[in-house]
């Protein structure tokens, strides 16, 4: 055998070892990369869910100012839990459009009722197709759309308290 | 006091096992035999005086003593006794302690009974084990410290993940230490073996019960985690490919290959040099898995994460064992005369098939589970899963079945070809026969699981051969285990190829009343009810679940854990003599009605019974070996006294 095929072995460790001490000194980062970000938003049109106000239309997304595209449902419990922050963005001026998922307006205004109401329309999407289109896999997921339906982020799962500031950072750089 | 004395054992037995080291060092290097002769007594009081710091930690643990930090973390009064106890290795700090002292214990282990390695290499060895131990322990001592109080103490505990809270959970990890710390004390013999030029059939004997050891633990640890992750986390699959799953693999497939390669060592003097890599690689894929899955640099469903402090270090003792031992062996390994030769078809040639198929299995594993970390280095997010494995490791898989067939009816040395197929006419016949009976169902069935369930058949009938013609009262227990673990191969790749085939799945929304087909099951939805647990409350879906005229009553659960809030799906699971019936209850449709996940598995308890089979046929293996070179000692000493002739 020849003598240099001996020291293989090593060499691939200390590849390993090298490549493992590179990554750990990258900051972790746990944002979900989806296909949709980057991309425009499909064109949906949803009916209202409550009569106090209307529900979404594609031409919302065209008019220069960025929105959230929120989509929630009342039976689920992580939404509940991030409603608080949802009521912090919109105390900040941030327009919050909500896809409600297989819902209905009773339980939907129960739980607007319960747990505060951030949303400037409230659309009902009672088979979850936008909620397919958008490329959505759960309740709750947050959508950053800029003022030209160019989708700019995603968030998914309930929005934390810590989350807020790269969601303004993101409404802001779309502005 | 309990935690002070926790941490002055723990710095005795660093000090010991520093001194251990010093002493081999200059006992080996200027001959003195004083010195060398004190080393086993050092390993041993090092051995027992780590074991007494796990027991304090455990004895914390189990008086849920808020005022520890570690027990604050991860305990909490409300928890059951079983799981207060296992809390105290279910984290980053106890599982290290946890390493040191099973690696302390084995240590004594060898000190005391090892009688038949030139004493030379085995003070070289139990040096090896006293540098492994003083990484750990200087880990322990600097930067995670198990025994730190907190003050004030907290009201209560901040609880483990409910998901970890089951009985077959609380043991796996413990026992996949066990295997990974036997293959640290093959490494050891490794290193000492390479230090001393010393590679010998003798070193092979005393190496091979810790590598079977190490490998019936390890079977045992990842066929209880299959079963574990099967019936809790609620997604009907037994094995994901999940970082963690492949951590607990890797070193699995060598120690294997290991195991094979090491009795081609001891028996014949042969593979000397592939012996020792792969006593190396052994223990390098265990220390590799658990650094990926604890420091958090590989995502995964279970990952600890772990500060980059710790991480580094760990990473360092890692790169300075491996990296050293790879660099020794290379060194050194040169100079080790070539062992015995051997014919191409030969006992010791089908084991090298053997090693070569487990190692390229190993190669590719290794490499799916750390693509995602390259793509990662290059800003592509992916993850590798189950497509690339199954297609990868599937048809290397059925090859290493058919070498498995072959090997053990191979005669050592050199054999005839045309005896060869002689020998294997039954297996052939068992292999067609199953054909025969397949070919009703081929239509659905995809060629991997069609050709598992053939080769299955092979297989077995090809594993129970070697007992053919034998008197069975005086085959030696070590071949009952070969054929065991054999068959228990067999077994499993059964379970696998029908549960791949023949699952049924049915996902479905039911209102309360309503019913539904799986596989041979009527499933009835009766309803739901409010189920309370120690710590958790939860609701329970009634399913009547009938069969022929038989009725049973299912009632798989949803439950909430307060501290921390945490949902889990507790799947019910109804295990009959030809499959498993699965189910699990998802969430409340807002019209009303609830969803349902259930699946129909035929035969899939096999996977699991082949496990064990394996393991059994480990231990089998490990008492015929020990038991023999425990009687050839006895008598030669007796022949020695004068006693026998």
């Amino acid at each position: 055998m020849k003598r240099w095929l001996l020291w293989v072995p090593l060499l691939v460790f200390a590849g390993v070892v090298l490549l493992v001490a590179m990554e750990m000194h990258r900051p972790a980062d746990r944002t979900v990369f989806s296909r949709m970000v980057g991309k425009d938003l499909p064109a949906f049109d949803l009916k209202p869910m409550l009569a106090d106000r209307p529900g979404i239309e594609p031409a919302l997304y065209h008019q220069g100012k960025p929105r959230l595209v929120n989509i929630f449902a009342s039976w689920c419990v992580p939404c509940a839990a991030e409603a608080p922050e949802l009521a912090e963005l919109a105390k900040r001026g941030v327009a919050i459009d909500a896809v409600a998922v297989r819902d209905t307006p009773e339980d939907v205004g129960a739980f607007l009722k319960r747990w505060g109401d951030p949303y400037a329309r409230i659309g009902s999407d009672p088979m979850g197709r936008v909620q397919l289109a958008l490329g959505s896999s759960g309740v709750p997921e947050t959508f950053v759309i800029d003022g030209k339906g160019k989708i700019v982020k995603q968030h998914v799962g309930p929005i934390r308290e810590d989350d807020i500031p790269g969601i303004l950072a993101a409404l802001e750089d779309a502005r | 006091m309990i935690a002070e004395t926790g941490l002055v054992l723990l710095w005795l037995a660093a000090s010991l096992a520093l001194l251990q080291l010093a002493m081999a060092i200059i006992g080996l290097r200027f001959d003195r035999a004083d010195i060398i002769s004190a080393v086993r007594p050092v390993a041993i009081v090092q051995g027992l005086l780590t074991a007494l710091a796990m027991g304090a930690l455990i004895l914390l643990f189990a008086r849920t003593d808020l005022s520890v930090l570690l027990v604050a973390e991860n305990s909490n009064v409300a928890k059951p006794m079983l799981y207060k106890i296992a809390g105290a290795w279910g984290n980053h700090e106890g599982s290290m302690l946890l390493w040191v002292t099973i690696l302390g214990l084995s240590g004594a282990g060898i000190a005391l009974f090892e009688r038949r390695l030139a004493e030379r290499t085995l003070i070289a060895t139990l040096g090896a084990q006293a540098l492994i131990s003083i990484g750990f322990f200087a880990f322990l001592l600097l930067s995670s410290n198990p025994f730190a109080r907190i003050w004030p103490p907290p009201a209560d505990g901040r609880g483990l993940n409910p998901l970890l809270q089951d009985p077959g959970l609380a043991f796996h990890p413990p026992t996949l230490y066990f295997g990974y710390v036997g293959l640290s004390v093959a490494f050891s013999f490794a290193v000492g073996a390479l230090v001393m030029r010393d590679v010998t059939p003798a070193f092979a004997r005393a190496m091979r019960p810790w590598a079977l050891g190490a490998w019936l633990f390890l079977t045992l640890g990842i066929t209880a985690g299959s079963y574990w992750a099967y019936y809790e986390l609620g997604w009907g699959g037994w094995w994901f490919w999940d970082p963690v799953e492949n951590a607990s693999l890797m070193p699995w497939l060598a120690a294997t290959a290991l195991l094979h390669s090491v009795t081609v060592l001891a028996t014949r003097d042969g593979l000397r040099a592939w012996t020792v890599m792969l006593a190396v690689v052994a223990f390098s894929m265990s220390m590799i898995g658990t650094f990926l899955v604890r420091s958090g640099v590989l995502t995964s469903v279970h990952a600890f994460a772990v500060d980059p402090e710790r991480g580094s270090f760990l990473l360092a003792l890692l790169a300075l064992y491996i990296g050293g031992a790879l660099a020794l062996f290379a060194l050194r390994i040169g100079s080790v005369r070539q062992g015995a030769l051997f014919d191409p078809v030969s006992r010791e040639a089908g084991l090298v098939l053997n090693n070569l198929l487990l190692s390229v299995i190993l190669g590719v594993v290794l490499i799916g589970t750390l693509y995602p970390l390259v793509a990662q280095g290059m800003g592509v997010q992916l993850s590798v899963g189950k497509p690339f494995f199954d297609k990868t490791i599937g048809p290397v898989a059925l090859i290493l079945m058919v070498a498995l067939a072959f090997g053990p009816l191979l005669r050592w040395r050199s054999d005839d070809p045309r005896a060869l197929l002689r020998r294997m006419r039954a297996p052939v016949a068992a292999a067609l026969f199953a054909l025969g009976m397949l070919v009703p169902f081929a239509r659905g069935i995809s060629v991997l699981p069609l050709i598992g369930l053939i080769l299955a058949a092979a297989l077995a009938v090809a594993s129970i051969l070697p007992l053919w013609g034998r008197n069975l009262r005086r085959t030696p227990l070590f071949t009952w285990g070969m054929v065991i673990a054999h068959l228990g191969v067999a077994v499993a790749v059964a379970g696998m190829a029908s549960e791949s085939a023949f699952t049924r799945e049915r996902l479905v929304a039911l209102h309360i009343g309503q019913g539904v087909q799986v596989g041979p099951y009527r499933v009835g939805f009766a309803g739901v009810r409010p189920e309370v647990g120690d710590n958790w409350s939860g609701i329970g879906g009634v399913l009547t679940v009938s069969r022929g005229g038989e009725t049973v009553t299912l009632i798989p659960q949803q439950r909430y854990f307060s501290d921390p809030v945490t949902t889990t799906n507790e799947s019910a699971i109804l295990t009959v003599a030809d499959g498993q019936l699965y189910t699990v209850l998802g969430e409340r449709n807002p019209d009303g009605r609830w969803q349902l996940r259930l699946w129909w598995k035929p035969l899939v308890t096999l996977i699991w019974l082949g496990g064990g089979m394996m393991a059994l046929g480990g231990l089998l293996a490990l008492i015929g070996r020990v038991g023999r070179e425990w009687r050839t000692k006895r008598r030669r000493r007796r022949i020695e006294m004068g006693y026998l002739p």
